[in-house]
């Protein structure tokens, strides 16, 4: 694009194919960037809540993928606009920063756009829109800050963090069972973190899953589960106190990387290469014997002779092992990763309590258990469920859990769910705009107003009647002085999150507002679209 | 200004009630379609693929039906998958399973014509589940002490799911042909060791178990036919000239005598294998790899049975029933474990010759031999016969079992029926539903059979009021029946399977308020 200018004088705009290009500019490129924000926010407004639907999508090659997580149905949602992309962006940052809610970050963008609308209908500038979202996200983070309460855990007393993990289980298709899902997060958590650091790697957590059986036979194992079985059918098929040997090399003959040839010119050099071809197998199988190993992991394949001697000399081995599950296994064992059977030795291998195969079902699937590790710092979360969509949905509410549980090891801190916490932040909000001189005192209220829409959200999901129930915990919040009020998603029949044990983390809830208040800000900040014509 | 179009132009996205409709008419439509294949009296389906050669298959399998179906239907592929799924994890009960949750859906369209919500419908079915697992959990009979009984149990089990097959003209036949297999396994559920082959010709009457083991091969030229008391030696290995596996070495030479010299040296080599292979006193060589005719020759000579070629099943099987391993090397001759049987033989089943392995120490595997006119009555039969062992070595495990018949059914929607009595709320409508949607199995039952379901269904409830009643339909008098003197029999273990997989499939797709569809993937043209 150059600016130029005619015979006359008069400036004009020169862009490339000018005729083909739709150009949208001012209050125009303000009002459709905001309308595609908004039809974003709407498609997951009925997903917010424990009584949030879910949303079915069929992907190009015609998987379907049934999801109520944000950051799932953006993903796969195949969007085009600019604008509806940053706002997948915006739910993708809240899922690789928090893991936790994807769906009430996009919900608040979308009505802090809304309100964003009605001031510039009014006529104020969208910068200073900006600044008083600005102004007022600080206001709501600082007042969560003040409604947060501390809670105490530890090893032994895991109840207040299984509760937190329920809360987000509790939207999920699985809130069947989310006690025990709720559990086996908190346990994997805590069995992998590192309590004086406050810091957990969730790498260490393997989430796998297999169809069939029943979503209660989901199971929490304390080693690693490899989707592989033993090299040859008739090796042993468990192993008790296993010295794992894991290998990334071939039980196979080297293959230098350096190009070589050897040449074979008498019947005496044919022999002695085959001699020496015998000898290789029975080197390796040896020095993985003379080190201890019970048992060998090898992330390449075997030669058939090779796997044989390893079954004649009763050495049993997996081959064909992934380079992550390899690291796991490593990690879990103790042990480390052997690179070429010369260095072998008996320090490197790993130790596990127990080996088992186990199979499945009428198929002849099978997979390896490694238990008992000598280090359990690494831990498998099995899952067992009804079909294929039900796994994966299991497995990404499992990982929100698993995040919720690490954030609340890493700042202990929590609000109160149910849009108690909204509702408090709205009320704060609203009652510091009249301090602010100027036109940023209406977007601080409009800020303020636009926190209720996800209180309102949540009661319109429950089927509650959305202004009556809000205006009605509202004035209980103020009255009561008791920013613990919530909506009653569930029919309880009391309105205080604290005695429903609805939580949620601080820095979640922090981390929404503030990335939410960023996007809009960007959005309103846009005055002028340039998209190239439909071919 | 109008809304802004934010997905792809071929993407298409369908809200709130269009949506929901859209997923309870494909998934009725599925049901519908599998509907008429249920029960004894169930009709076949023929299927023709679009490939090359249309072939046809005729099936009433619901796994095998739905698997072979093109669909576009979102919610309709969730249906495929749990019949799938069933499929692999009990074997039996794939259509039933797609039956229950269409039936469900159709019930919950219903309730969600006359506004009650979804998230209502869902907890009324997962309250309603959980009760018929309990009345079901009530009724269980397990005999798994007394063994004369279990047996009994599983020939009506057998049966039972053989009647609504092929095979259910000779039900008796094969219901004891499965049973003896799945005995055979002791507990394993491997049924891979269960091998069965399909030889077109005779009819299904003349199918049979083996005790021993049989290989579909023939025996090598000039070599002995039948041998008692047989050493066997189950080996993997190449029997060529061995490829020289270090990398990068070749043969190089500067006449033709040394090739010469080469090719005896290779000869050599082949002879020392062979040797070393004698040494270990057999006198029957299994291989999976092709054993070229040298080496044939060289056996032939030594009086041994060679066999070149078996399949990796092949091998493991044989391994299974005569207890050798499978070898790769053979240096030390004393500590390879060598299989042993009573008698090789060959044996002609319809125009093929077959090798016999009998008398082999574990009789861990065994082989069904399956006869019939052609090749879609075997394909067919092989499947049957599939689903009975399933069921079978599901039932060897989880001994609990229940009656057939429709009878779960019933006594599941009786207490359903009762928890929605005494439920206060909307969600007693669910359940009432839930109850409504079991019933309509028996009714499916009888009306595929010809019967008047009305009358019958009306008639089993009343009789299930009373306690402990065992009455169920029987479809071969057209009338109610003591499913305890019929002998008809179910698995525990398939029917919780129906009821959970069901119930969580029709949930899942109750709670979906919206589908988007992502524009297909554009295919280049190969024109």
């Amino acid at each position: 694009m150059a600016l130029a200018f005619d015979e006359y004088g008069r400036p004009f705009i020169i862009i490339k194919e000018q005729e083909q290009k739709t150009r949208l500019r001012g209050l125009d490129a303000q009002k459709a960037n905001i309308s595609a924000g908004r039809s974003v926010a709407r498609i997951l407004r009925t997903s917010l809540g424990p009584k949030g639907m879910d949303k079915m999508l069929s992907s190009p090659d015609g998987d379907v993928t049934i999801t109520n997580d944000g950051a799932t149905i953006l993903e796969q949602m195949d969007v085009d606009n600019q604008i509806a992309k940053l706002m997948v962006e915006l739910s993708r940052s809240q899922d690789y920063e928090i893991g936790d809610g994807t769906t009430g970050v996009v919900v608040m963008a979308g009505s802090l756009l809304e309100q964003a609308e009605k001031l510039l209908e009014r006529g104020i500038h969208p910068i200073r829109i900006a600044e008083g979202y600005e102004l007022a996200s600080r206001i709501a983070v600082e007042h969560l800050e003040r409604i947060a309460h501390k809670f105490e855990f530890g090893e032994n007393n895991i109840e207040s963090l299984v509760q937190t993990c329920m809360t987000t289980l509790s939207s999920k298709i699985v809130n069947r069972c989310k006690r025990q899902l709720a559990e086996i997060s908190v346990k994997a958590v805590l069995a992998v973190a590192d309590l004086e650091r406050k810091d957990v790697n969730l790498d260490l957590i393997k989430v796998d899953g297999k169809v069939g059986g029943k979503l209660e036979d989901t199971e929490l194992i304390y080693g690693i589960v490899v989707d592989k079985d033993m090299s040859h059918p008739q090796m042993p098929k468990q192993i008790q106190d296993a010295n794992i040997a894991i290998l990334t090399c071939p039980f196979e003959p080297p293959k230098p990387k350096t190009k070589h040839k050897v040449d074979i010119d008498t019947v005496e050099k044919f022999e002695a290469l085959r001699r020496q071809e015998h000898q290789y197998f029975d080197d390796m199988v040896q020095q993985c014997k003379d080190v201890g190993a019970t048992l060998v992991i090898c992330q390449w394949g075997f030669d058939d002779e090779a796997n044989h001697l390893l079954m004649h000399r009763n050495l049993p081995a997996v081959r064909w092992v992934g380079g992550v599950e390899l690291e796991l296994i490593a990690i879990a064992t103790g042990g480390r990763i052997v690179p070429r059977f010369q260095e072998l030795t008996a320090e490197k291998l790993g130790k596990a309590g127990l080996v088992r195969e186990k199979s499945f079902g009428t198929t002849k699937d099978r997979m390896l258990y490694i238990e008992h590790c000598a280090n359990s710092r690494a831990v498998t979360v099995f899952i067992r469920g009804g079909n294929k969509m039900m796994i994966e949905e299991t497995k990404r509410s499992i990982h929100d859990a698993l995040c919720v549980a690490r954030n609340l090891i890493r700042n202990n801190s929590i609000v109160y769910g149910g849009g108690s916490a909204e509702i408090a932040c709205s009320i704060a909000v609203e009652a510091a705009a009249d301090r602010y001189p100027g036109v940023e005192q209406y977007a601080i209220r409009a800020f303020a107003d636009a926190l209720d829409a996800i209180p309102m959200a949540l009661a319109e999901n429950s089927g509650l009647q959305p202004i009556e129930t809000l205006s009605a915990v509202k004035s209980q919040q103020i009255k009561e002085n008791n920013p613990h009020c919530g909506i009653d998603c569930n029919d309880v029949g009391t309105t205080d999150m604290r005695e429903q044990n609805v939580f949620e983390t601080l820095i979640g809830k922090q981390q929404q507002v503030l990335l939410a208040t960023q996007v809009v800000k960007m959005i309103l900040k846009i005055d002028d679209v340039i998209s190239a014509a439909e071919f | 200004m109008a809304i802004e179009r934010i997905l792809k132009d071929d993407a298409s996205e369908e809200k709130g009630e269009r949506a929901r409709m859209a997923s309870f008419v494909g998934a009725m439509a599925i049901a519908d379609l599998v509907k008429t294949t249920l029960g004894p009296k169930g009709m076949d389906k023929i299927l023709q693929s679009t490939g090359r050669g249309q072939s046809v298959t005729v099936t009433n399998d619901g796994a095998t039906i739905l698997k072979s179906l093109h669909i576009d239907n979102p919610a309709a592929k969730v249906l495929v998958d749990i019949s799938k799924v069933q499929d692999d994890e009990v074997g039996d009960g794939t259509t039933s399973v797609v039956v229950l949750a269409g039936e469900l859906l159709r019930e919950a369209e219903k309730l969600v014509a006359s506004k009650i919500h979804p998230m209502t419908i869902i907890a009324g079915f997962r309250m309603a589940a959980e009760c018929a697992r309990e009345a079901l959990l009530k009724r269980v009979v397990d005999n798994k002490t007394n063994e004369e009984k279990f047996k009994m149990d599983l020939m009506k089990i057998a049966k039972t799911t053989l009647s609504s097959k092929i095979l259910s003209q000779d039900k008796e036949h094969f219901a004891k042909l499965a049973v003896d297999a799945v005995l055979r396994l002791k507990g394993s559920t491997n049924l891979e060791s269960i091998q069965i082959i399909k030889k077109p010709g005779g009819s299904l009457k003349d199918s049979f178990l083996d005790e021993g083991f049989i290989l579909d091969k023939k025996i090598g030229i000039g070599q002995p036919k039948r041998i008692e008391n047989a050493n066997i030696l189950v080996a993997n290995t190449a029997m060529d000239t061995d490829k020289v596996k270090i990398y990068g070495a070749r043969v190089r030479v500067d006449s033709m005598a040394k090739v010469a010299d080469i090719e005896a040296a290779e000869k050599q080599k082949m002879r020392e294998k062979v040797d070393k292979i004698l040494a270990h006193g057999i006198n029957c060589f299994v291989n999976r790899q092709l054993i070229y005719n040298f080496p044939e020759e060289l056996f032939a000579n030594a009086g041994v049975l060679a066999i070149e070629h078996a399949d990796f099943d092949g091998i493991e099987r044989l391994a299974l029933v005569t207890g050798g391993e499978i070898a790769s090397t053979f240096d030390n001759p004393e500590s390879v474990k060598l299989g042993h049987c009573k008698l090789i033989e060959e044996i002609m089943i319809g125009e093929d010759k077959l090798i016999k392995f009998s008398g082999v120490e574990m009789g861990q595997a065994c082989t069904v031999v399956l006869r019939g006119a052609s090749h879609h009555v075997l394909d067919e039969a092989e499947r049957s016969l599939h689903d009975a062992l399933c069921v079978l070595s599901q039932t060897v495990n989880d001994s609990r079992v229940l009656f057939g018949g429709g009878w779960p059914e019933m006594v599941m929607a009786k207490a359903v029926d009762e928890l929605a009595r005494t439920t206060p709320g909307k969600r007693s409508h669910a359940i009432e539903a839930f109850s409504k949607a079991l019933v309509a199995i028996p009714t499916t039952i009888a009306d595929n059979a010809g019967l008047d379901s009305a009358e019958l269904v009306a008639r089993l409830r009343a009789e299930h009021n009373k306690e402990e009643s065992n009455a169920g339909i029987n479809v071969i008098s057209g009338s109610i029946g003591d499913m305890s003197e019929l002998g008809i029999s179910e698995a525990f273990k398939v029917k919780q399977a129906v009821l959970l997989s069901a119930t969580e499939a029709a949930e899942m797709i109750l709670r979906v308020d919206e589908i988007i569809t992502c524009a297909p993937r554009r295919r280049e043209d190969r024109m």
